[in-house]
């Protein structure tokens, strides 16, 4: 390589129980975006955040320009100017877009007065405008959207003169226009003599941005190739150790009747403000009904209301298999053979210090099947763990083992394999593969398709477009609490489902 | 009595009776405001009025009794701070075992030093009031504002300065960052657990101060106990105040009336209630003020959170 900006040598990081890194190596060139691809787990965001100091390295050695460093704490890493857009929102909502950008960089009694916030300010504003971001420094980042508050992370980096930039899954929280702007960006910097690492678990956004893509595997580097002389078959293959069907075969199904009929919902959010703004949808048997938008656009309340988890909501009619149902009732769905794979699965779908059965019998345990006379019938409830998790091929040592310690892959496995036993009518299923590995989400499309196929009506919430298009029927797009247009699945429409996501009708 | 005298007697002793709750509160708004709560102040106060009074009596000199209360909540500072941030123990345990062990450190060796000796008397000369010149005699104004002693005066300037501290310096951007999104603020270079040490540190020994103003300022000797849950009450004030120094100190001068208004409802003669009521009331208040609040008050989101990178 003719001029390695930064070189990663056996770098070794291990966490209790758990090896991240095992001796992985990684030659960055002045320049180039140098994508990190892998799957969750893969150890791509620890190997990045050993580089920021956020851990030490058990073993291993990183040198920049050629110069052996050791980086402490992120503060050694700003001073080696290297900056991180982390994957989740390094912003404290309550700040302005200043502060946040300032923190940290001032001596402790240094005086925070008009003077030097006009400096500041006015440096942000340069900034900004040399990178064309319209970025208020003085605005609070709570009142800022999604898409802004990561324009306002990338210049937070920039601002401290970064000139090696790692970016950990930035477009997770954009729309496709905001990635395409965000990726083009990336592009513009490095013809600016920047560097920067972008890591992704997406191929087409890999193929797209990056010169060269180095790829992990359980804490190892299984390659590093030429973007061009690549694709992306062969890097999934290279990510997951197998070949994957990146699109699944889907059968065609006769959908039937109307399960799920909803007229003019309306729910507010935790807050007490509107956030579905009267929705009306149907879902027929054997249909998969896809909603897309951009995450926080009521999604959540809607699916919170429609599995009877929300306390303020209202609704001129929702009819489940015919039979209209009452508020009430619909706070006790239970008994309506619906079955719902929740968006958090950490906070909703499972409950982590419980044990992997447990977490199976959880809606189910005071039945006859699992007790008598108000003991746990432990024998059955372990069989049918063992079921569970040979039919739906969930790795776990023990279904004893607390359920924290399994993958977040097979936590949701766990979630769906639950669900899905209930055989229910109507499905509701909500972000079923945010944040976990292309193995996993491929067999939790397969059993979703299956159900579909079996005559369940489903409803399927997400912010992931492709997930959308792949799996739906139809797709209705939701922005702002109202559902703004209905598509076919078909992929010429993904800019124009786009669009109407972020609020333009079509 | 008329009226205005009873009023103004009240308000006199509002302040000075709020002055422990404002240094415990103001020093707890920062303990809180970078993440910790430091349920351990009762303890603290003890220990420092204890350390203030004992180091007094001993030399004869006030201020380094000031000095005493300052090092023993330092000290203290320094420990919960290691349990809490370095070890990441849970702050509520331990937080109730520095109450414990102030209660007990403090009766016990006051019992071994103090009550079981032949000292001909276990006062010490307090504070004095000072008048402040001409102010002073402004009528109804003077005796309220400008007639009370040194550590009462010193309020004054710490309020402000605590302020200024929290919302116009770096560090106190810090501070205000490691309380809500510790990351964040560790992903730009903050170490979350050096700001911790020196909030918690700091909360500790003003807290240590505010226990000192009860033996050096108010009652000139040390009796068992004599907090008496005034640890607990600047804790609610720091709640009611909404995290900010102001606020507290706002909360602290409330609970403060119902002290000395209680004070001066005993004092008067033909009141009928038994006084243990009378002593119940700015506890009460506590409550009330608190259940009042309940939903209102944002609270630092990572309170009570040990941060792990």
């Amino acid at each position: 390589m003719t001029n390695p900006i930064l070189r990663m040598e056996n770098i070794v990081k291990t966490f209790p129980g758990v090896v991240a890194n095992r001796g992985v190596s990684l030659e960055v060139a002045r320049g180039e975006v140098h994508a990190l691809l892998g799957e969750n787990g893969a150890g791509k965001t620890v190997l990045m955040s050993v580089l920021y100091g956020l851990f030490p390295p058990d073993s291993g050695e990183i040198l920049l320009g050629g110069q052996p460093v050791s980086i402490h704490s992120p503060k050694d890493a700003i001073d080696h100017k290297i900056g991180m857009v982390h994957q989740h929102f390094m912003l404290e909502p309550t700040l302005t877009v200043a502060e946040n950008i300032i923190l940290g960089q001032y001596p402790p009694f240094a005086v925070l007065n008009r003077k030097r916030m006009g400096e500041v300010h006015d440096r942000i504003r340069r900034l900004s405008e040399e990178f064309e971001l319209a970025i208020d420094p003085v605005a609070y980042v709570q009142t800022l959207s999604v898409g802004e508050q990561q324009w306002v992370e990338i210049l937070k980096v920039l601002y401290h003169g970064a000139d090696l930039l790692i970016l950990d899954e930035p477009t997770a929280v954009l729309t496709p226009q905001e990635t395409a702007r965000l990726l083009k960006f990336l592009r513009d910097l490095v013809q600016k003599g920047m560097t920067a690492i972008f890591i992704s678990h997406k191929l087409e956004e890999v193929m797209q941005v990056s010169d060269r893509v180095t790829v992990l595997r359980d804490g190892q580097v299984i390659g590093t190739c030429e973007t061009r002389e690549t694709n992306p078959r062969e890097l999934a293959r290279m990510m997951v150790g197998r070949d994957v069907l990146v699109d699944l075969p889907r059968r065609s199904s006769t959908s039937g009747e109307p399960v799920l009929v909803v007229r003019n919902l309306r729910v507010r959010d935790a807050r007490g403000l509107p956030a579905v703004k009267g929705v009306s949808l149907m879902v027929r048997e054997g249909e998969i009904v896809g909603i897309a938008g951009v995450s926080g656009n009521g999604q959540t309340e809607l699916a919170l209301a429609l599995a009877g988890l929300s306390d303020d909501f209202d609704f001129d009619e929702i009819m489940l298999a015919n039979q209209s149902l009452t508020k009430k009732q619909l706070l006790n769905l239970d008994q309506f053979q619906t079955a719902h794979i929740p968006e958090d699965r950490q906070k909703m779908g499972v409950i982590l210090p419980f044990s992997v059965a447990e977490n199976f019998v959880i809606e189910e345990f005071r039945g006859s099947r699992f007790s008598r006379l108000g003991f746990l019938r432990r024998q059955a409830i372990h069989d049918y763990s063992l079921d569970l998790v040979r039919k739906f091929g969930i790795r776990v040592a023990s279904v004893n083992d607390e359920i924290a310690n399994l993958s977040g892959g097979n936590q949701q496995k766990v979630v769906v394999a639950r669900e899905l036993e209930r055989h229910p009518r109507f499905l509701l299923v909500n972000q079923p593969t945010r944040g976990i590995d292309v193995g996993a989400t491929e067999f939790v499309h397969r059993q979703i398709l299956e159900e579909r196929q079996e005559g369940t009506a489903i409803l399927l919430i997400s912010t992931d477009l492709e997930e959308v298009f792949a799996l739906s029927d139809r797709i209705l797009v939701m922005f702002e609490g109202k559902i703004v247009g209905e598509l076919p699945p078909d992929r010429s429409l993904l800019e124009e489902a786009g669009l109407m996501m972020a609020g333009n009708r079509r | 009595m008329t009226i205005l005298a009873f009023a103004g007697g009240v308000l006199a002793a509002t302040w000075r009776m709020a002055t422990p709750l404002i240094f415990a509160s103001v020093g707890e708004v920062f303990a809180e405001r970078s993440g910790v709560i430091n349920l351990g102040l009762e303890g603290i106060m003890l220990l420092g009025a204890f350390g203030a009074y004992a180091v007094t009596f001993y030399t004869g000199s006030l201020w380094l009794g000031v000095l005493a209360a300052l090092a023993i909540g330092l000290l203290l500072g320094l420990l919960f701070a290691l349990f809490t941030v370095t070890i990441k123990a849970n702050q509520i345990v331990v937080g109730v075992a520095l109450n414990l062990v102030g209660s007990g450190v403090s009766g016990f060796l006051f019992r071994s030093i103090f009550l079981n000796s032949d000292f001909p008397s276990l006062n010490i000369v307090s504070f004095n009031n000072m008048s402040i010149p001409i102010l002073s005699r402004i009528p109804f104004i003077g005796p309220v504002l400008f007639q009370t002693n040194m550590l009462v005066y010193l309020t004054v300037f710490l309020v402000p300065l605590a302020s200024f501290l929290l919302y116009k310096t770096s560090f106190g951007l810090s501070v205000r960052t490691v309380g809500e999104h510790p990351k964040a603020a560790d992903t730009m270079g903050v170490s979350v657990s050096r700001i911790r040490y020196v909030c918690v540190v700091a909360g500790s020994m003003l807290a240590a101060v505010g226990g000192a103003s009860l033996t050096l300022a108010f009652a000139n000797q040390f009796v068992e106990d004599m907090v008496s849950g005034r640890g607990f009450i600047a804790l609610a004030a720091v709640v009611f105040g909404a995290w900010s120094p102001w606020g507290a100190t706002g909360a602290s001068l409330l609970f403060g009336a119902f002290y000395a208004l209680q004070l001066r409802v005993q004092a008067m003669n033909n009141v009928l209630l038994p006084y243990q009521f009378l002593q119940v009331l700015p506890y009460v208040a506590t409550i009330l003020a608190l259940v009042s609040i309940r939903n209102r008050a944002q609270s630092p989101k990572a309170l009570g959170v040990p941060y792990q990178s």
